[in-house]
């Protein structure tokens, strides 16, 4: 009995422990992001990494979405005689839900995970302590450039998630079912609205890609320094950032109000 | 510096077409309108407003024109409903304004039916005549009483 109340108070101060390291983490990163040099070099390579490589798998995604969207809600609108309303369903459940976390979810697998990987293994090798004995800060040389593009990719990966989507729905629902182009796009442009819409999913992708960088590098920065340590580390931010993405989509909808 | 080129192009393009997209989203779906045109904001006041609800659109002869941006409760309990329309459109003083639903099910809209004076609604002016929503619950049943009636 004793016992299971000690095990209990031990979990919860490791927890809080652990909330205090990642937020001491992060304070850390903004800092970091204000201090000079600026390491543009450093944030233009690490964009290229997790934006420009990750442009194919988020085109790709997008793209299938639309269609299974496209073909799933035309058949079930169909039995209604509500075929028009393919481009608002679409549009809504696109740009609201399933662009933002879906995108996150993608970025999280081809990205976070490599980030956690890398800095990992720069860890192992004693490349961080060996970046600390020539007196320059890791957080500020490898951490901050990398948080900062996963930051500001998100919400472009997004956009590209669900513009492509919005053109698998139309290849199916419009090419393959026979909808009218006018009439699913018209029911697009008119459902969805920038303010409540257009605005939702920016800051959606934004908070997300914050959440990811923040624990991908965290991650990677706590890891133990061996090779078990920096699997085990990958996995643990795959699954972190995949359920803090899905919790903080339940709040920032709930919020904002739908 | 050549590998850093290739890198360049990649962000430069990958920062360009998230950008594009972000802009498609923005303006054309989202209906995003930067700086614009020029609006005033005419009231009218309805007995009834049925399901109006705020961004319904304002149509002149079905084209969409404007939005209605408020709806309040005015001192004699009358709905008192603002319009935020295009300022050239030169609405002459006795148009009215009636409010009409797109389909049997569709949403409420405000259409704008031209009168024949000369001058023109000014920014804050309010029209004369108004026509309520129709409600389909009312005209049921005042058609069972009138058939009530003439049995």
């Amino acid at each position: 009995m004793t016992n299971a109340v000690a095990e209990l108070g031990s979990r919860s101060t490791s927890l809080i422990e652990g909330l205090g390291r990642v937020a001491n983490f992060g304070g850390g990163l903004l800092a970091s992001l204000f201090r000079r040099p600026s390491r543009f070099g450093f944030f233009l390579s690490a964009l290229f990494n997790t934006g420009v490589l990750s442009i194919a798998l988020i085109c790709l995604s997008g793209f299938t979405v639309g269609m299974v969207l496209g073909l799933q809600l035309y058949t079930t609108l169909s039995r209604f005689g509500a075929e028009e309303g393919l481009g608002a369903v679409v549009g809504l459940s696109l740009i609201r839900e399933l662009g933002p976390v879906l995108t996150g979810l993608l970025v999280t697998g081809r990205a976070g995970s490599a980030i956690t990987a890398e800095i990992g293994a720069m860890k192992a090798t004693e490349q961080l302590d060996g970046l600390r004995m020539m007196a320059i800060d890791p957080m500020h040389f490898v951490a901050m450039p990398r948080a900062l593009a996963l930051t500001l990719s998100m919400p472009l990966l997004n956009a590209l998630f669900i513009t492509l989507s919005f053109a698998g729905a139309y290849a199916v629902g419009v090419t393959l079912q026979g909808l009218d182009g006018g009439v699913y796009l018209a029911g697009l442009e008119n459902a969805v609205r920038f303010g409540e819409d257009v605005g939702q999913s920016l800051l959606k992708s934004l908070v997300f890609g914050l959440l990811l960088g923040l624990i991908a590098t965290y991650k990677g920065h706590a890891c133990a320094p061996d090779a078990a340590g920096v699997a085990r580390a990958t996995t643990s931010t795959v699954v972190t950032a995949s359920v803090c993405i899905l919790l903080a989509d339940y709040v920032i909808t709930a919020l904002w109000g739908v | 510096m050549e590998s850093h080129s290739t890198r360049d192009l990649g962000v430069g393009f990958f920062v360009l077409i998230g950008l594009g997209a972000l802009a498609y989203l923005s303006l054309q779906v989202g209906g995003l309108e930067l700086g614009g045109q020029e609006r005033i904001v005419l009231r009218a006041t309805f007995d009834d407003i049925g399901g109006l609800s705020v961004r319904a659109p304002v149509r002149v002869a079905g084209v969409k024109v404007g939005q209605v941006s408020s709806i309040d409760l005015d001192d004699e309990l009358r709905a008192q409903v603002s319009l935020e329309v295009e300022s050239d459109l030169g609405l002459s003083i006795d148009s009215s304004a009636a409010i009409r639903t797109a389909g049997l099910l569709g949403d409420q809209f405000i259409a704008v039916e031209l009168g024949g004076e000369d001058a023109v609604l000014q920014d804050g002016e309010e029209f004369t005549f108004t026509e309520s929503a129709l409600s389909i619950d009312k005209l049921i049943g005042r058609f069972i009483h009138d058939a009530g009636v003439s049995n």
